[in-house]
């Protein structure tokens, strides 16, 4: 019966092929792909988490004001257009658009707006650390609301442009405090049915009201070419390959770097490289234990290996880049300042490090998890140096929900290794901010810092940012190991769906 | 039972992590991670955490599930549909391999028939199950496509659909649980091939497949309903390894998520409902074994 249901289906996919190809739009109407995540989306409520498999899922159900275009500057998509910002930097005046409807069919206002952006204020990660530089959130008529800053805060719009902990709108009567009553939003794909560990079934919604501008990167029209996205969470990373392979799955997330080679060679499927996709970090503990001493995390610095690091993890080069700029090539922040002391392994040096510290042998507790396999990897490779420039290195492998737990303890670690898309806005990365877990503050940081989010200016931002990493370097605040790209299947069927860290499948056809 | 239930509370609190980190994401702050908690109850004295649990189980409550925001017992419901499934169609792949060969293998003991099943059965224990659904998933799945390699079916999925995406899984269960139940009729058959009756009943002149499958087979039936019994009980609590390669939404892939998500209600009702099915199907047995040899009276 699959069989027969698989040959049924590549035959209507030929049949369009053949009698639509030319260039007309609804030749590619109808059908559905089934995407397969590497694990549940924990919540549909984008608001109160900030994981990427929840941004990734709900991104098609709700919207925001403003999302990314393919340069990852922010665009309007609720919002009208961009934003009227006064003089001052202080009053942000959006015009929503008119005529969009939520899925059970109420219209979108300034009210639900209000409502959504105080409740992203009092709830969400993002939210919550601009909360304290926003006065008010108003509406100044049905389709205008205000926001007023107590000081000028540059990266507003791109927080508000990010899918995970995200500034989406509910209709206002949805919003039950902490709660949502239903999963009702205004994207293009509304929720139709949902088993937990199974499957979540999008289907196209057809009120939906597409933006006129043109597309790039996820803002522009939304198509709904496909009738149904099943979202389909698969744990194990070889059923996520065989079930591409096998024609089950549509697009896979997360393959596994060895099957790059099985997957190229296949008919049916074919692999896509993101790259960079994102970074592998070791976090310092800034609060307590040996790491507080500057000349220890040094130490540390100049004892990792990051390009034999990044190997052991990945394999190959396909799949890595050595590279300590906080942002790589191609992003407007890219800088080469404090390269030089980037990931050498040279135990010498760090055993110099360590002399001249207050190191008393005390362990050097690394946290890690074997559920990020190639974190472990990094740790054990890293183990070897570290011991050699005269650490006393402790491995807490954990699993992550441990590892979870325990980095809100600072009494509990010295690093903890985790990883970070990278973000489009700096300014957003938590590991930069003083409130983060790990503590990582200094003057001329936290200086440079209120600098670069208080200054409009692209040019002017980059050469802070410039600044900033530099003081990343010489304070040790943590440490990148380079960047990775992220290996994806899909089938040589589907078209449209963008290369970017948050696959989306408006606009995706097969 | 109230043994039971105390320890795992005991042993759900003990385990490290929390769901409200779980749910809260990389950049939540532990002070958001605190309100979450508190917001679900895991913050009060444990004692009181304590009685409240003993006092709802009692009542037949499970409480509700952090994750899947809906009673314990319904989230279980919708999990033993294709967790005993599973179990039916292993335990009826194993048996329907176990038994001839274990039969015919004691009968034919020592020749080349009997010493290939024992190979074959050694060989197959000690598989891990993990690899056999790797390989038959690539093979049978993926290169021949015979069979789906994951999931328990499309959104709507007939019940037809449901039952053809566990074969395959059902395939490598069986295969791994055929090795022990074959080893013991193999064990069984040959202590009662070597009865007074055996030999009384073949020089009546019986047919030998007479003789076989109704005078000693028979007699081999109480070791053989403990071993299916407990076989059967062990598939239906989950056949964990199993559920996660062909990502099955059954009993044991619920246990692994529940665990790795912190989800202390959940994980409870499931330990709850796994140790009453030991108890449960240890009852059954003993039944069966009045219904088998009447001679038997507790």
């Amino acid at each position: 019966m699959y069989k027969t249901k698989k040959i049924a289906t590549l035959a209507s996919i030929a049949l369009l092929s053949s009698t639509f190809s030319g260039a007309a739009i609804s030749a590619n109407m109808g059908g559905s792909v089934n995407v397969a995540i590497i694990g549940e989306a924990d919540t549909l409520d984008p608001m109160i988490s900030s994981k990427d498999v929840v941004g990734t899922v709900t991104q098609h159900i709700y919207e925001t004001l403003f999302t990314f275009d393919g340069s990852w500057a922010p665009a309007p998509l609720l919002a009208d257009g961009m934003p009227d910002v006064s003089g001052d930097g202080l009053t942000y005046t959006i015009k929503i658009r008119q005529g969009v409807n939520f899925h059970d069919g109420s219209s979108m206002d300034s009210a639900d707006v209000v409502d959504s952006l105080n409740r992203w204020l009092s709830i969400a990660s993002r939210g919550k650390s601009v909360a304290s530089k926003v006065d008010s959130v108003s509406a100044l008529d049905s389709h205008t609301v205000q926001i007023q800053l107590n000081e000028v805060y540059s990266p507003l719009l791109s927080l508000m442009s990010m899918n995970n902990a995200a500034a989406v709108i509910y209709p206002q009567e949805n919003i039950q405090g902490d709660d949502l009553a239903a999963p009702i939003g205004t994207g293009p794909y509304k929720v139709n049915d949902y088993k937990a560990d199974q499957y979540l079934q999008l289907v196209r919604y057809d009120g939906y009201s597409s933006s006129s501008s043109p597309i790039d990167g996820a803002s522009g029209p939304r198509a709904r070419y496909l009738d149904e996205i099943n979202f389909i969470p698969v744990g194990d990373v070889s059923t996520r390959l065989e079930g591409l392979l096998s024609g089950q799955f549509d697009f896979a997330e997360s393959i596994a770097a060895e099957s790059y080679d099985r997957l190229d060679s296949n008919s049916n499927a074919e692999p896509v490289l993101l790259a960079p996709y994102g970074w592998p970090m070791w976090v310092i503990n800034h609060k307590k234990g040996i790491m507080t001493d500057l000349h220890v995390r040094k130490a540390l610095q100049a004892a990792l290996p990051a390009e034999d690091m990044l190997y052991a993890a990945f394999g190959d080069e396909k799949f890595y880049k050595a590279d300590g700029a906080l942002y790589p090539e191609g992003f407007v922040w890219n800088s080469d300042a404090g390269l030089e002391n980037y990931g050498s392994g040279d135990t010498k040096k760090a055993n110099g490090f360590l002399k001249a510290s207050s190191y008393d042998g005390s362990p050097l507790r690394i946290l890690t998890s074997k559920q990020y396999m190639w974190h472990f990897k990094t740790a054990e490779v890293a183990k070897v140096f570290l011991e050699q420039a005269g650490f006393n290195v402790q491995m807490d492998v954990v699993d992550w929900a441990t590892l979870g737990q325990r980095r809100n303890n600072p009494d509990l670690w010295d690093v903890f290794l985790s990883h970070s898309p990278y973000i489009p806005e700096p300014s957003l990365n938590g590991t930069m901010q003083s409130t983060y877990r790990a503590g990582w503050t200094n003057g001329e940081k936290e200086y440079l810092m209120s600098q670069f989010t208080s200054v409009t200016d692209t040019a002017e931002r980059a050469e802070i940012w410039s600044k900033i990493q530099e003081n990343y370097f010489n304070d040790v605040g943590f440490i990148k190991l380079g960047s990775f790209n992220s290996l994806r299947g899909k089938s040589v069927a589907l078209k449209g769906v963008p290369e970017t860290p948050w696959p989306f499948f408006w606009n995706a056809h097969k | 039972m109230f043994i039971v239930l105390t320890l795992v509370f005991i042993i759900v609190r003990l385990a490290p992590g929390d769901p409200a980190t779980l749910i809260l994401g990389p950049d939540a702050t532990p002070e958001q991670a605190i309100q979450l908690r508190e917001n679900m109850g895991f913050n009060r004295p444990i004692m009181i955490q304590y009685v409240d649990f003993i006092s709802s189980v009692a009542q037949g409550d499970l409480g509700s599930s952090i994750f899947f925001n809906q009673p314990v017992l319904s989230v279980l419901a919708e999990r033993a549909e294709p967790s005993i499934l599973l179990t039916l169609f292993s335990l009826g792949i194993a048996i329907s391999i176990a038994l001839p060969f274990g039969i015919a293998s004691a009968y034919y003991r020592g020749t080349l028939l009997d010493q290939s099943s024992l190979t074959t059965a050694m060989l197959v224990a000690s598989i891990p199950s993990f690899w056999t659904g790797l390989i038959l998933q690539q093979y049978l799945g993926t290169e021949l496509g015979w069979f789906p390699v994951s999931g328990y079916g499309e959104p709507g999925a007939s019940f037809g659909q449901r039952a053809y995406h566990l074969l395959l899984p059902s395939l490598v269960l069986g295969i791994v649980n055929s090795a022990l139940i074959l080893r013991f009729t193999r064990a069984s058959m040959l202590d009662v091939l070597t009865e007074d009756y055996v030999r009384t009943a073949r020089s009546k002149g019986l047919s030998e497949v007479n003789v076989v499958l109704r005078q000693a087979f028979k007699n081999t039936l109480i070791p053989l309903a403990t071993v299916i019994g407990l076989t059967f009980a062990l598939l239906i609590s989950g056949a964990v390894v199993t559920e996660r390669v062909f990502n099955l939404p059954g009993i044991g892939s619920l246990v692994v998520g529940s665990v790795l998500r912190r989800d202390y209600p959940m994980i409870q009702g499931t330990l709850i409902l796994v140790s009453g099915v030991y108890v449960l199907v240890n009852f059954l047995i003993d039944m069966i074994y009045l219904w088998i040899d009447p001679r038997v009276k507790y």
